[in-house]
């Protein structure tokens, strides 16, 4: 009796696999064939993308002008009046860009000039940490971006970002935009936006709008190669980054 | 049990009807944020939470607090809180299904509820969240079904009871720490970034919960002519007033760091509250007054001779409330976005929506706990017979 | 007793609720599949995959695409039915070709109740009327 089920085991075991083997192979010419996709031949690629903002070249607050409107209008970003407001990319005074960098006796071009502000693109980003449905991550080049079509207005993202630099959608956007550029989307209401680095750009091998529209005052490169450019513009300048205190190693340097 | 909730009178149905109308208002407010979106809320750019989840805050304290009943009943088996503590359960359904809806009208998107569980995010505290309110909920619900079934056919509760009730105290402990962990891990935000936040969550918890559920048992022992038991209330109020003791202790600790350690950082939120910050002081007199209501509820609850006079303990208690509600329900959440992230103060009080759809959701859970208590009563009731 | 009239009225009035849709529908006309419109042959003859297997599957397309280009940065699609290259967009690829929403799209969800929320944030373009 014991060897007989012993045996009985033994030979629907083997049936067992050997159904399975021929259940398999059958079932694989069924699967869908293997999409074949691939990034542009010509996109560009770093191991980390980081911005280089020279601030001794912007004078006057008409010189960011060109840059944010470069910006905000490749990107649909609209102008919405009060505190409720969509920024991408703008400008604010020493104190509020720089907080904890309080001088009892500043310099006094200072106190006058104004520092532009965008997404840090932080090698640690906080929002990525806290994005309950991962809408916000962080690519392997280092940008950090959203999938729009993920992203559940939660503003947990908000509260993370020590740097500002996230706006909700508290209202469709669309009826605020003045000119719509019909190569990118818009946002729909609810859910949450920041600069992107303009990874739609270089995928197709162009550098950021801002970058593109500033003549040379922002550089924009890898900082994970030593011989780039951008190296070495870090390399022979003092430059500083917003709250490096906290350790989110922000990607964007200011010369100061 | 469900049909004790069918069975009331005139009284029970002008209540439900009075909720009910609250819910059909809430209601309404939500159909119009839901088409138009958060822009009918005054959050702003600065302050992107506010009342929604100062709400959700506060109510999970509440929702935790069954567990001040639950856990000396089950592991210590205090047994005069044997009749009580089926209520506790049920009061914190209630409370858990306030603080998931609180969740869903603050999302901008709602429809997209679900990308919650379809992408789950272990890094991600408010997965966690969802998770443990909802485990702490499901545990609740069993328990005090089953507890209250086996009281109405006259027999003990089974084992298996006692085992899923002694793992919701680590549940109900769970639901208020992962809440607290939702602002304490954020860099940039000192206000939050402070490690006895989860504590102080916890003491502010376990008194202003209880101290809600007495004030509505003692409603629903006038109504209900329902005996409540004296020992019961007088043990539940110096629990209330101990956790009170350690609530205002916390506090103390937190401005004792912030003043002496002299870090602007760290002060900025905390005089934002009591006097203003750049001339915007919209939170001072609430906060003062809170700071009043909780030495004051001290004052009442600590001595055994005012907190046995029964009105001087409901108006203590209706103090704590008000105090610990300031405390968490309005400023925790709005002063940790002021200042904001450029050292500038953008101000926030509720929009008339935001109380409306609130005003709603609590009408909903005061539904819910009334039905619920009322079968619990009915079942009781019927025991005892 | 047993509350029996109660009940059956209970249950007549559930079984008219449940069947609700069909009586509503009943002398409308029946559904038909609407006419398949190509875009003008001059501006294209062949779409990123055959006709039938659009018409299947466009929304798990669309659904990958979406996922490929925004998550892994992929934003060519090789074709699997002439091998050949497209730009994985709604804006710069599809609505290139199939120029009207209110043809290409609009007709069939209509029809048939769906609601895709696309449109909420990609372009469309605009209609010539």
């Amino acid at each position: 009796m014991k060897t007989n089920r012993r045996h009985f085991l033994k030979v629907a075991g083997v049936t067992a696999m050997g159904l399975a083997a021929g259940a398999g192979t059958a079932a694989a010419s069924y699967l869908p064939h293997y999409d074949h996709v691939a990034p542009n031949h010509d996109h560009l690629t770093a191991g980390r993308w980081g911005m280089v903002i020279d601030t001794r070249k912007f004078h006057h607050k008409e010189d960011f002008l060109p840059l944010v409107e470069a910006c905000h209008k490749y990107h649909n970003v609209p102008t919405i009046p009060g505190n409720q407001e969509i920024k991408w990319l703008w400008t604010d005074s020493f104190h509020h860009s720089f907080p904890n960098k309080h001088n009892e006796f500043l310099e006094e071009k200072m106190h006058h000039q104004d520092f532009l502000l965008l997404c840090n693109h932080c090698k640690n980003p906080p929002c990525v940490r806290v994005c309950p449905t991962q809408a916000t991550y962080k690519r392997a080049d280092g940008i950090v971006i959203m999938d729009m079509h993920r992203c559940i207005g939660c503003r947990f993202c908000m509260a993370g970002c020590p740097y500002g630099s996230r706006s909700f959608n508290f209202q469709d956007p669309r009826p605020f935009i003045a000119e719509q550029n019909t190569d990118y989307p818009t946002r729909t209401k609810g859910v949450v936006e920041k600069c992107n680095f303009c990874a739609e750009r270089l995928a197709e091998g162009k550098l950021p709008a801002c970058v593109e529209a500033s003549e040379g005052k922002l550089i924009f490169g890898d900082l994970n190669n030593p011989e780039s450019e951008i190296r070495h513009i870090l390399a022979e300048n003092y430059t500083i980054r917003r709250k490096p205190d906290l350790g989110t190693e922000p990607s964007v340097f200011y010369i100061i | 049990m469900l049909e004790y909730a069918l069975k009331g009178d005139k009284k029970y149905w002008m209540w439900v009807g009075f909720l009910g109308l609250l819910i059909c208002i809430g209601a309404y407010s939500y159909l119009q944020q839901f088409q138009q979106g958060l822009v009918l809320t005054n959050l702003s750019r600065d302050v992107s939470w506010g009342f929604y989840i100062a709400q959700l805050t506060y109510l999970v304290g509440v929702a935790a607090s069954g567990v001040m009943l639950v856990l000396p009943y089950y592991l210590h088996d205090y047994k005069k809180f044997g009749n009580l503590v089926v209520f506790g359960e049920f009061m914190a359904i209630g409370a858990i299904v306030m603080c998931l809806l609180f969740v869903i009208v603050d999302l901008g998107q709602p429809l997209r509820l679900m990308n919650l569980i379809m992408n789950p995010t272990p890094n991600s505290v408010l997965f966690w969240d969802a998770m443990v309110l909802n485990g702490y909920m499901g545990l609740n619900i069993v328990v005090g079904w089953a507890s209250l079934e086996a009281q109405k056919k006259g027999v003990p509760y089974a084992k298996w009871v006692k085992v899923l009730a002694i793992l919701s105290v680590p549940f109900a402990f769970s639901i208020h720490t992962v809440t607290a962990f939702l602002y304490a891990g954020i860099p940039g935000r000192h206000f939050w970034l402070t490690a006895i936040l989860a504590a102080r969550f916890l003491a502010s918890a376990f008194c202003a919960g209880p101290a809600i559920m007495l004030l509505a048992l003692f409603a629903m022992e006038k109504t209900t002519k329902f005996e409540l038991g004296k020992d019961a209330v007088q043990m539940l109020a110096r629990i209330i007033a101990y956790a009170m003791v350690f609530n205002v202790f916390f506090f103390f600790l937190e401005l004792f760091t912030a003043f002496y350690s002299n870090i602007p950082g760290h002060m900025h939120s905390i005089v934002y509250l009591f006097s203003g910050l750049d001339g915007y002081n919209a939170m001072v007199p609430y906060f003062w007054a809170a700071a009043f209501m909780a030495l004051l509820s001290l004052a009442l609850l600590i001595p055994s001779t005012t907190r046995k006079c029964k009105p001087v303990l409901i108006f203590a208690l209706i103090i704590l409330i008000a105090a610990t509600w300031i405390d968490k329900g309005m400023g925790l959440v709005v002063a940790g976005f002021i200042p904001n992230m450029f050292e500038g103060v953008t101000e926030y009080m509720p929009s008339s929506t935001e109380l409306l759809i609130s005003m709603g959701i609590y009408a909903i859970g005061a539904l819910i706990v009334t039905v619920l208590w009322k079968i619990a009563v009915s079942v009781k009731k019927e025991a005892a017979a | 007793m047993f509350d029996g009239g109660k009940i059956i009225a209970g249950i007549i009035v559930f079984v008219g609720l449940m069947t609700f849709p069909f009586w509503y529908n009943v002398g409308q006309a029946a559904y038909k599949t609407p006419e398949l419109q190509l875009p003008p042959k001059d501006v294209a003859t062949q779409c990123v995959e055959s006709a039938e297997w659009m018409r299947a599957e466009h929304m798990q397309l669309l659904d990958n695409w979406r996922d490929w280009v925004v998550r892994d940065g992929n934003r060519v699609y090789t074709s699997k039915q002439s091998g050949a290259h497209f730009e994985m967009s709604l804006q710069k690829s599809c609505m290139k070709c199939h120029t009207s929403k209110e043809q290409f799209c609009d007709k069939c969800h209509t029809a048939a109740a769906v609601a895709p929320y696309c449109w909420d944030c990609h372009i469309a373009p605009k209609e010539e009327k």
